[in-house]
């Protein structure tokens, strides 16, 4: 019965759109957080599958920190078109403009931390009561300790020393008024996974995945893109470099990588011989040991 | 590019060196990534560690690194050229047995881990005991820190004697014992120089070579119903999909099915995927199934062969691990999850709580505290269809939830 056998991928979409499918049983109104990077429009290709062949049952958000790629905006925009889903935007501008949210001081701002607060907004504003995020638990330590059904108090936070049993495949997204889910449907996947099931699955990814000319600064040895939002320090200028991105997040803080991977082939080539992890160029995460738990705790995806 | 997928969870008292094993294996298979390796150096100088903590791979809390003690289960991910792991590193401390269930409960294989120093304690038993009632096939008993028992020979024998004389009573069909030393890491990928009275494969070796292919259910064909996929549109105007995951078995287009509970037939006119229609699907698939009549059929409906159907009770007697602090109690209500069902049921019986020193049962008690096991009767409000926990580990386990709070309480395995 050897002929039975799934392979590694093959599982891992089992499980994520088995996910989707019983958040739509469970809740009543979902939303696909969606940051436009490669995570989340895998993502959008999985909850595809689960309902196919009727539409994907839940709009997508996206926190938008002003501070975008133009390429995935464009992307954004004409996948949402593409296959009929909802979109809905949230804008960290209009939380520093209502003054909720607070721009960070200095020349070069991230407005990652940000986007918790217009997230929280956003969610309650739409009476969305599961979230579902692109989070993979092989990022980051603290998401490695994450459930597939993530409990959120009245208040968005996530309180790790205390969440739910999360037993074989039977998952409770029972909750009092007020609190919320977050789900992870690919929270086994590694970053190799991803790479190969878009490959297998010939997903289409915004232009900046791979390899292109482009003008940086090196700063702190991260490669920051030329953009409106950032201005340059002291000694910096620009350069061109042959580079891409591992991740997509705020302008100011992804770095790029020198690269010439232009293909899926090359990109999995060089991700399989990556000595480090695709998030050891962000800033954001370098800010202290805990960064990212905190940032979970306060409601972050 | 497709590989095998095998999952594992450690297991152990606490301090016996889980994470640092996890860690271990993850460093010598160079499946950490330079700036995690220079993050936890600089994390083990600041907390003035003589090693390089690699337990601080899988703590990545707050809280579990302020006490050296792992809280929740992390999830760890690595590949060698043979297969694709997926790791649960799981608590010792009994105050968090509901999280060690919750990375047992997925998992093909454990590792469980001895102290050398200490030898079989309450809490291996207790971990055994669970592994065991989670079905877990394969067992690997690490005796780990050899090298403060001068990698002796004696003391290896002693507990895996020891250990062996527990284990008479569980029903685990595969162990294995491998001595071991996380932090220097004899035996963990290559054979250790220190141990020549060992024989013995490698844990990484042994991971590697598990078969567990023949532990799946093929024969007993089982699909929870989970959503019906009604598309609004003219082109799938008369669609309707019952779309779920294959719990065991193999579905062929054009077979006979039955539905439960309404017991009605039909054949199998399709099997859908985005991708594309298939012949035949089988567990663990995720796909939509259209049948050639049209017949009620909504989420928690049970679809299986005619010739093959899963038990159909109220009555439904359980082994469960409690898990919270607020302690079942006979007569109480609770709502049961069991496949994409659910009902409320209320505890009719405590036959017995398990002492996990001597698995002996303690009857005439009536409620089950926090970190007990026990063997429970509920009644629910209405059937469910279920195999034994024994025959298929999706359609016989159970959870309970608690109703005021949303907790959820209990993980039961019927028998
Ligand atoms: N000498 C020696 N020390 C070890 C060995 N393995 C682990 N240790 C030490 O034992 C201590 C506990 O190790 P952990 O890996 O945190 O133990 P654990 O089993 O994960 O503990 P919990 O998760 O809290 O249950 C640490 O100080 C380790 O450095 C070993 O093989 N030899
Ligand atoms: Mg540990």
């Amino acid at each position: 019965m050897s002929s039975l056998n799934l392979s590694h991928l093959d599982q891992l979409e089992s499980e994520a759109i088995f996910i989707f499918r019983e958040v739509a049983a469970q809740f009543e109104k979902p939303v696909i957080l969606f940051s436009g990077g490669k995570d989340s429009i895998t993502m959008v290709h999985l909850a595809r599958k689960a309902f196919w062949p009727a539409k994907v049952p839940f709009p997508l958000l996206h926190i938008d920190t002003g501070h975008n790629f133009p390429e995935a905006l464009e992307f954004r925009d004409n996948l949402a078109e593409k296959y009929g889903v909802t979109l809905d935007i949230g804008l960290v501008q209009d939380s520093i403009d209502k003054g909720t949210a607070r721009e960070e001081k200095g020349l070069n701002p991230s407005r990652n931390s940000l986007q918790s607060i217009t997230l929280l907004e956003k969610l309650e504003e739409g009476g969305y009561d599961a979230a579902f995020g692109g989070g993979r638990r092989d990022e980051e330590k603290a998401r490695a300790k994450e459930r597939f059904f993530s409990h959120r108090d009245d208040f968005g936070q996530w309180d790790p020393k205390n969440q739910r049993p999360e037993l074989w495949n039977l998952y409770n997204g029972k909750k009092a008024v007020g609190e919320s889910f977050r789900i992870f449907p690919i929270s086994n996947w590694t970053e190799m996974d991803v790479w190969q099931y878009i490959k297998k699955e010939k997903i289409d990814l915004p232009s900046i995945y791979f390899s292109h000319k482009r003008s940086v600064v090196n700063r702190g040895g991260v490669w920051i893109a030329e953009s409106p939002y950032n201005t340059l320090l002291e000694k910096e200028s620009y350069e061109e470099r042959v580079i891409r991105y591992r991740t997509l997040g705020c302008m100011t803080i992804t770095g790029a990588i020198e690269s010439s991977a232009s293909t899926l082939d090359d990109i999995i080539e060089e991700v399989a011989a990556a000595r480090q992890t695709e998030r050891g160029n962000r800033a954001d995460d370098k800010r202290s040991e805990a960064a990212m738990e905190d940032r979970k705790k306060q409601g972050y995806f | 590019m497709d590989m095998d997928l095998l999952r594992f969870t450690t297991a152990g008292s606490v301090d016996d060196g889980k994470s640092t094993l996890i860690g271990r294996l993850m460093y010598d298979t160079k499946s950490i990534f330079e700036d995690q390796i220079d993050a936890i150096e600089e994390s083990s100088k600041n907390r003035g560690d003589e090693h390089v903590n690699l337990a601080l791979l899988t703590d990545g809390l707050k809280a579990e690194r302020e006490q050296g003690i792992t809280i929740d289960v992390a999830y760890r991910y690595f590949a060698t050229p043979k297969r694709k792991f997926i790791i649960a590193d799981t608590p010792g401390h009994i105050q968090y047995t509901r999280n060690m269930v919750t990375g047992a409960s997925t998992a093909n294989l454990a590792i469980i881990l001895i102290d050398a120093r200490k030898g079989v304690i309450e809490q291996t038993k207790r971990h055994s005991f669970i592994a065991s009632l989670l079905q877990i096939k394969h067992v690997i008993v690490c005796i780990n820190k050899m090298d403060l028992v001068d990698y002796s020979e004696e003391v290896f024998e002693n507990i895996k004697n020891e250990y062996l004389g527990f284990d008479a009573k569980l029903e685990i069909p595969d162990i294995r014992f491998i001595p071991i030393s996380a932090l220097h890491g004899d035996n963990v990928v290559d054979r250790s120089k220190n141990m020549d009275w060992y024989q013995g494969p490698s844990l990484l070796w042994t991971l590697e070579n598990v078969q567990i292919a023949s532990d799946r259910n093929f024969i007993d064909s089982r699909m929870p119903v989970q959503w019906v996929i009604r598309p609004q549109s003219d082109k799938y105007h008369d669609f309707r999909g019952f779309a779920g995951t294959i719990n065991g078995g193999v579905f062929r287009k054009g077979e006979e099915v039955v539905v439960l509970p309404s017991g009605f037939t039909s054949k199998i006119k399709s099997i859908e995927t985005m991708n594309g229609q298939l012949n035949e699907a089988y567990a663990p698939m995720s796909i939509a199934l259209t049948l050639e009549d049209e017949i009620d059929i909504s989420r928690g409906d049970m679809i299986a062969k005619p010739n093959n159907q899963p038990k159909s009770s109220q009555d439904i007697e359980i082994m469960v691990c409690w898990l919270n602090t607020n302690a079942l109690k006979l007569g109480s209500k609770y709502t049961v999850k069991h496949t994409t069902n659910e009902a409320k049921c209320i505890i009719k019986d405590v036959r017995y709580k398990v002492n996990v020193n001597t698995l002996e049962k303690i009857e005439g008690v009536d409620g089950l505290e926090v970190n007990d096991i026990g063997r429970i009767q509920i009644k629910t409000a209405k059937p469910l269809f279920y195999d034994p926990y024994m025959k298929n580990r999706n359609t016989g386990s159970v959870i309970l939830i608690d109703e005021f709070t949303n907790e959820t309480v209990g993980a039961g395995m019927i028998i």
